[in-house]
C-alpha cells in the first residue's frame, strides 16, 4: 500500500510540472506536438528511474562533499545511453527533440529526485519514485503537447480533427507554450485547493 | 559582419529564453527583483563565456582526436560543474553581498540548461573559437535582457490585483508568453 502511494504521488499530488514546477525547459520546448511530448517524457522516465536506482545503490559509498558531481555523472551516463538508443532506433524523434535530449542531464527533476529522494531511501522505493515522477512528467508533457497541437494545427497525435487552416499557429510557436502552461497550472491550482 | 549577425540573431531574433526555451527555471526563480536578476545575469555571462571556451578546447583537443565524441555530454557537464564551483568561491571572496543575494541559485547554474545548451550549440553549428565566444556572450546578453525585462514587469505585477488561481507561477508564465509574442516581432530580421 505504501509503495502504491509512493507510485501515485507523482501523477497528480506532487506532479513535477504543475505542482513542483521543475524541468520547465523541456516542458515548454518540445511540446509543440503530443508525440514529441510523450517521447521526451518517456526518455526522461528512463533516465529518472535508472539514475534513482543507481544513486540509491551507491549512496553509502559516496562521500557527502562530492555527492552532487557524482550524481551528475551517473545521470549523464544514462542520458548518453538514451541519446545513442534514440539516434539508432527513432531517428525522426531524435531529430525533432534535438538539443533537448542531451539537456535531460540538466533537467532539475532528475537531480532533484536523486538528491531529495534516492539519496535517503532504499533501492525499491527509489526506483518506484523515479518511475512515478517520470510518468507524471510524461503525462503533463503529453497533455500540454495535445492541447498545443489541437489548437495550433487541428490535430492530436497527428490525427486530423479539424482542417489545419483554422488552427491558431501561435500555439505551436513559442508564446503558445507559455500561455497554455500558465492556464493549465492555474486550473491545477484550482483543483488542488478544492 | 558575421559577428554582428551572430549578436543580433542571439540577442533578439532567437532569444535563448523566449524563443529557444532554455533557462526557464532561473527566469521563474530569480526574477522577483531587478537587482537579483542582474546579478544572476552577470554570473551566467561569466560562466557561459568561460565554459564555452573550455568545452570548445575539450572537444577539439580531447574528444575529437581520441574519437570519443559520445562522451561529450558527460565531459561538458563536468567542466561546467567545476567552473561553477570556481565562480562560487571567487564571488564569496570578492563580493559577499552579491553572494548573499544569489544564495541557492549559484550552484543551480550547473543545472541551468543555457550553459550546457550554448556549449553544445557552439559545437553543433561548427563555430570557431572566436565565433563561439561571441555566440556565448550574445546569448548571455539575451538571457540577461529577458530576465531584466521580466523582472521589471514582475515588480509591477506585485501591485496588481491578480485572480487567486493565477497568482504566482501561472501569471508569470502568461507574462512570459506575452513577452515572447513581443520578441516574435524580431523574427525574419536575420
Amino acid at each position: 500500500m505504501n509503495q502504491w502511494n509512493n507510485f501515485t504521488k507523482g501523477l497528480l499530488k506532487e506532479n513535477p510540472t504543475f505542482v513542483l514546477v521543475l524541468g520547465m525547459c523541456p516542458t515548454l520546448g518540445v511540446t509543440s506536438s503530443a508525440i514529441n511530448g510523450l517521447g521526451m517524457g518517456l526518455a526522461t522516465t528512463f533516465v529518472l528511474a535508472m539514475s534513482n536506482l543507481f544513486v540509491s545503490m551507491v549512496k553509502d559509498v559516496i562521500p557527502d562533499k562530492v555527492r552532487i558531481p557524482s550524481y551528475i555523472v551517473i545521470i549523464a551516463a544514462f542520458v548518453t545511453v538514451v541519446e545513442l538508443c534514440m539516434q539508432a532506433y527513432t531517428p525522426g524523434l531524435f531529430n525533432s527533440l534535438g538539443l533537448f535530449i542531451p539537456l535531460i542531464v540538466v533537467n532539475c527533476i532528475v537531480l532533484g529526485r536523486a538528491e531529495a529522494f534516492a539519496s535517503k531511501n532504499g533501492i525499491i522505493s527509489s526506483t518506484i519514485d523515479g518511475l512515478s515522477m517520470g510518468l507524471g512528467f510524461s503525462l503533463s508533457l503529453t497533455v500540454l503537447g495535445s492541447i498545443r497541437e489541437f489548437l495550433g494545427s487541428g490535430r492530436i497525435f497527428g490525427i486530423s480533427v479539424y482542417p489545419e487552416d483554422y488552427g491558431m499557429l501561435l500555439f505551436v510557436l513559442a508564446p503558445g507554450a507559455f500561455l497554455v502552461l500558465g492556464f493549465l497550472m492555474a486550473i491545477v491550482n484550482k483543483i488542488n485547493k478544492v | 559582419m558575421e559577428y554582428i549577425l551572430i549578436i543580433i540573431s542571439a540577442v533578439f531574433v532567437n532569444n535563448i529564453v523566449l524563443t529557444q526555451f532554455l533557462g526557464i527555471c532561473p527566469l521563474l526563480g530569480v526574477s522577483k527583483r531587478i537587482s537579483t536578476a542582474l546579478g544572476m545575469a552577470g554570473a551566467v555571462m561569466f560562466v557561459m563565456v568561460l565554459s564555452t571556451i573550455v568545452t570548445y578546447l575539450v572537444q577539439v583537443y580531447i574528444l575529437v582526436p581520441f574519437n570519443i565524441g559520445y562522451l561529450q555530454t558527460i565531459s561538458f557537464i563536468l567542466v561546467i560543474a567545476a567552473l561553477v564551483q570556481l565562480v562560487e568561491i571567487i564571488l564569496k571572496k570578492v563580493s559577499p553581498t552579491l553572494y548573499q543575494a544569489l544564495g541557492v541559485f549559484l550552484p543551480l547554474i550547473t543545472t541551468n540548461c543555457t550553459i550546457l545548451g550554448v556549449a553544445i550549440l557552439t559545437i553543433q553549428r561548427e563555430f570557431n573559437l572566436m565565433e563561439g565566444v561571441v555566440f556565448a556572450l550574445s546569448n548571455s546578453i539575451g538571457f540577461g535582457l529577458a530576465l531584466f525585462l521580466f523582472a521589471g514587469i514582475r515588480e509591477h505585477l506585485d501591485l496588481m490585483d491578480v485572480p487567486k488561481g493565477l497568482r504566482g507561477n501561472p501569471i508569470a508564465l502568461i507574462v512570459a508568453g506575452i513577452l515572447a509574442m513581443a520578441f516574435m516581432g524580431f523574427s525574419g530580421m536575420v
